[in-house]
């Protein structure tokens, strides 16, 4: 194992400029300090290692989405930090203090379940608050603390149904309501939009956002799609094979990928095999046979001279049609349109080169029909030496 | 502090676990498993005339500790060619009465399984109700059926068609017959759970590729419902081995089982030692089809 | 019209070989005549002579009483084993209970009842108890066997629950055994309801384990009524047979309408939920 610690907790390239640019509003409440902390936390099952060395720092405030595909430990992870595993290995500090052998009753973590686990034997207004009974809260209090719930997520006069009496949308809002009547430190979300359909996923995602805001909780959330991570949260941890492979801003994660595994999970990407010949300060120049001309990027990558294969990734969007052989040595082929997908808001175009690979160009559709390249056409793909980013397996 | 009080509790539940587990492991190990060891052990022991009617294995005699053990119980079953019948009695008429059950059963529990959703509950019913009444009453429903002054033979009688009455109580006839009515529900049950779970579309697939009805039987339904035929066969078959009532009430003289046998020498002759000996002969028999049902139990407890 | 498949025909005999002995037995309890298969008329008679067997009915009580002890503490123990069983994970001697639960399942009764009756023997010795068989003996017995068809019922249930329903109050801030009492129990109620059903029918039923471990005190009503069918058909065995099965159907009846019931109210409200939404 390399140092999963440096990848996590430093993206490969700090860009103060996109900071500034995550930040727009949901940030703003996000302090620098830390809420939680979990310190090289692995767990084993049957020797196989389901989460390995994870290190991650969680600030008080923030919406932080735990992002991956099926098995890379996201949901393992969760289940560590709500106290339902015990971690074969590490620590987890909440508040400066040492969870990790607490159980789960004990914790002041809650969770929203991807099923959601309403208790269907109990009526809406009894579900937000069976966890403010076990706190043995006052008769008063609990129903204050339960109407405001049923306030804050627009349910009040749903008080008295049981959970098959709800819709899909009703009972994410009463599992949220449940999950925060205790006003957790932490809040856990497991797939908070699994249960949903497309449509009122979208919807749900703005919603729960505006609520979680509203309450200023501080939030870790698992998702395996990448929309939702992009959407709800304000930083996502990428993970793979247990292991976490970059923490970064949405933007971070998706403009400055740290691997080719981060580029290719977030986002679709066409990708260059490459051995860089030339890195200088300011510029570098890898030699790429895949697209048949060398490709140029405007920044140097000070690489170790035993290192020079790469791969440079460009996005599609960023990825540029044209009917004419542009001007230059560099970033640019020639081949012919394969396939056109028309996805309404933009098209993709599958672009076959002469050296024989699919390269993936979208373009919005910002006129209604004009003058496109059709099937078979011959063209030209080329791109802005700012565009390509330089990447290791 | 909070460190503390989890560090307290834990150690509070942990002990709390094994007490969970503790208890129905305990009840069942003393009143499930450990009477078949005493079992072993009388059938070790001579028989007596004392209370109780055996003789006791481990003795203080002139201050000496002797342990006697007996195969003689096990060598006095082999000789006698009452018991090696019976056993054979036994394993012949569970093997037939559970053929005809799996005959019967099968058929009906497809036809639950295809049936509409809002009938497969009342059907299912329908079938377990009669095995909810009392057993001993439903088989002596069949004595007053198949007696030689009997329903059967006093209609067939009214009717001309024979002269004089047949003889169907106290034959294997009857007992057969009788196993299969007691136990045709215990078929059934486990045979329709398992041919609701098999998905229509794998029939439609079959047919889709070409498959025949026979065929697509043959080919998909049966082999997927394999489980379902073991449990059910099992559960006839064990027991109907060791079966007492049915053929005490419609077997006749020449109707030999075990289950009989080993309660007229437990009960009439009082011979403890050989009943025990009976008991542990018909469970090593019984041994390979237990845990084939054990298995298939747990298989379909973990999915 | 359709010919229906053979399976269809099938099932329709079948359910008339399971039903047509039981119908005959009611019809010859309002038989006038002793003789079972001779029809001499409609009457009650009978029902009044078994009304008054006091015999009968002191066996009716125990078997009741001791059905009724033996439902419950067998719901006890089956639902703990079945518990442990699906939510415990691995343990040590878990493979020994799940056989435990299994096998009684399909254990011969002659061997079931030898072997208890042994052991209550060789307990008497040892410890001197207990000193006399009957209810108690009978009770822990059925207590055993009918653990395990209750472990069997509620195990598959327990199987169907969301695990997280329970992660979910733990979460919550109840501890195990609270999350036990307040979500598990009552969510999984009505396997225990049918467990308990089960397991009262089965203690009712049972001659053959009972005759081996009673004593001289205690006799339950299949004993007295293998000591009378024994010697014979006798329209008395006729007359609680119908009242057994009518018994049997109505609380069948009155589950499956309540079930139905329910289930159609379930329905209505998500249906109504959806187009609210």
């Amino acid at each position: 194992m390399t140092q999963p610690m440096t990848l996590a907790d430093t993206p490969a390239q700090a860009r103060p400029a996109n900071e500034a640019l995550a930040s727009s509003g949901k940030s703003s409440r996000v302090r620098k300090e830390a809420l939680m902390e979990i310190r090289r936390v692995s767990k084993r099952f049957d020797e196989v290692l389901a989460v390995d060395d994870v290190n991650l720092t969680i600030r008080r405030g923030e919406i932080f989405a735990l992002l991956g595909g099926s098995g890379s430990g996201k949901s393992t992870l969760l289940r560590i930090l709500a106290g339902f595993e015990k971690p074969s290995e590490g620590q987890i500090l909440l508040e400066g203090q040492d969870i990790s052998r607490t159980p789960p009753y004990e914790r002041a973590i809650n969770m929203m379940f991807q099923s959601y686990a309403l208790f269907p034997h109990m009526t809406v207004a009894e579900n937000i608050a069976f966890g403010l009974k076990q706190d043995k809260l006052s008769k008063a209090e609990i129903r204050e603390r339960v109407a405001e719930m049923l306030k804050l997520v627009h349910m009040e006069g749903f008080a008295k149904r049981k959970p098959h009496q709800l819709s899909g949308g009703q009972r994410q809002r009463v599992a949220l309501a449940r999950s925060l009547a205790k006003r957790p430190s932490l809040l856990l979300l497991d797939e908070p939009m699994g249960a949903l359909d497309k449509k009122l996923r979208t919807e749900m995602q703005l919603e729960v956002v505006e609520i979680l805001e509203r309450v200023g909780v501080t939030c870790i959330m698992v998702t395996h799609d990448q929309e939702e991570a992009m959407t709800m949260a304000d930083r996502v941890a990428i993970m793979s094979d247990g292991w976490i492979v970059q923490v970064g801003s949405p933007m971070d994660v998706y403009e400055s990928p740290a691997n080719r595994m981060v580029a290719e999970f977030v986002g679709t990407v066409n990708l260059f095999a490459g051995e860089i010949v030339v890195d200088e300060a300011d510029h570098c120049i890898i030699d790429s046979p895949e697209l048949g001309r060398r490709i140029r990027i405007d920044h140097g990558i000070s690489t170790p001279a035993d290192e020079r294969g790469v791969w440079v990734a460009v996005r599609p969007e960023k990825t540029l049609l044209s009917r004419e052989r542009p001007e230059g040595d560099f970033n640019w082929t020639a081949g012919t349109v394969e396939d056109i997908a028309y996805l309404g808001g933009l098209s993709v175009y599958f672009v076959r080169t002469e050296q024989g690979h699919l390269v993936k160009v979208s373009l919005a559709n910002t006129t209604r029909r004009s003058e496109r390249p059709s099937w078979g056409d011959a063209v030209y793909i080329h791109w802005d030496e700012r565009s390509a980013v330089v990447l290791r397996d | 502090m909070p460190a503390l009080t989890s560090q307290r509790l834990r150690r509070w539940l942990k002990p709390r676990r094994g007490w969970v587990i503790a208890v129905p492991l305990l009840w069942l190990t003393l009143f499930f498993l450990l009477p078949f060891g005493i079992v072993l052990k009388i059938s070790l022991s001579e028989a007596a005339i004392a209370i109780p009617p055996y003789s006791s294995m481990v003795d203080f005699g002139a201050e000496t500790l002797s342990l006697v053990v007996t195969f003689g119980n096990y060598l006095f079953l082999m000789s006698d060619s009452l018991y090696v019948s019976a056993y054979w009695g036994s394993l012949k008429i569970a093997f037939v009465s559970t053929l005809a059950c799996l005959l019967i059963g099968y058929p009906m529990a497809y036809a639950m399984a295809r049936a509409p959703a809002h009938w497969q509950l009342v059907l299912l019913l329908l079938v377990m109700l009669p095995s909810w009444t009392s057993f001993l009453i439903r088989v002596y429903a069949w004595m007053g059926i198949l007696s030689n002054n009997g329903l059967i033979n006093n209609t067939l009688l009214w009717l001309g068609l024979i002269d004089s009455p047949i003889r169907m109580m106290n034959t294997n006839f009857a007992v057969i017959l009788g196993i299969v009515y007691a136990y045709l529900p215990f078929m059934v049950l486990p045979l329709y759970a398992n041919l609701t779970r098999l998905d229509g579309s794998l029939l439609e697939a079959a047919s889709d590729l070409g498959s025949r009805s026979v065929n697509t039987f043959l080919r998909v339904t049966l082999p997927l419902s394999k489980g379902g035929i073991i449990a059910g066969s099992m559960l006839v078959f064990i027991p109907a081995v060791g079966e007492y009532v049915i053929p005490e009430l419609l077997g006749g003289p020449d109707t030999l089982m075990i289950g009989k046998v080993l309660w007229e020498e437990f009960f009439n002759n009082r011979d403890w030692p050989v009943a025990s000996a009976l008991a542990m002969v018909m469970l090593a028999l019984l041994l390979i089809p237990i845990a084939l049902f054990h298995r298939y139990q747990s298989r379909e407890l973990k999915e | 019209m359709r010919k229906p498949s053979f399976t269809t025909v099938m099932l329709i005999l079948g359910l008339l070989f399971l039903y047509l002995p039981m119908l005959i037995l009611v019809i010859y309890s309002f038989n006038a005549s002793r003789l079972v298969t001779v029809w001499a008329g409609f009457s009650g008679h009978w029902y009044i002579e078994l009304f008054r067997d006091q015999q009968i009915l002191d066996a009716v009580w125990s078997s009741l009483r001791i059905a009724f002890f033996s439902a419950s503490m067998a719901v006890c123990l089956g639902t703990l084993a079945a518990f442990v069983m699906v939510r415990f994970g691995r343990f040590r001697g878990k493979t020994a209970l799940s056989s435990m639960i299994t096998a009684p399942l399909v254990m011969p009764e002659v061997i079931t009842g030898l072997s208890l009756l042994l052991l209550f023997v060789h307990m008497a010795q040892l410890i001197g108890w207990p000193a006399d068989r009957g209810m108690v003996t009978i009770w822990i017995a059925h207590t055993t066997f009918c653990s395990a068809y209750v472990a069997v019922v509620v195990s598959s249930r327990l199987r169907e629950v969301d695990l997280s329903l329970e992660e979910a109050a733990m979460d919550l801030g109840a501890p195990p055994v609270k999350t036990f009492f307040q979500i598990t129990l009552p969510v999984i109620s009505p396997a225990l309801a049918a467990g308990w059903l089960l397991a009262f029918t089965l203690s009712l039923d049972d001659l053959v384990i009972a005759s081996f471990v009673s004593g001289p005190g205690a006799t339950t009503l299949p004993m007295v009524v293998f000591s009378s069918v024994r010697l014979g058909v006798s329209p008395k065995i006729n007359a609680l047979a119908t009242l057994i099965i009518l018994a049997v159907s109505l609380a069948t009846f009155l589950a499956w309408y309540f079930m139905r019931r329910s289930e159609a109210k379930r329905r209505q409200a998500m249906q109504l939920a959806m187009q609210e939404a």
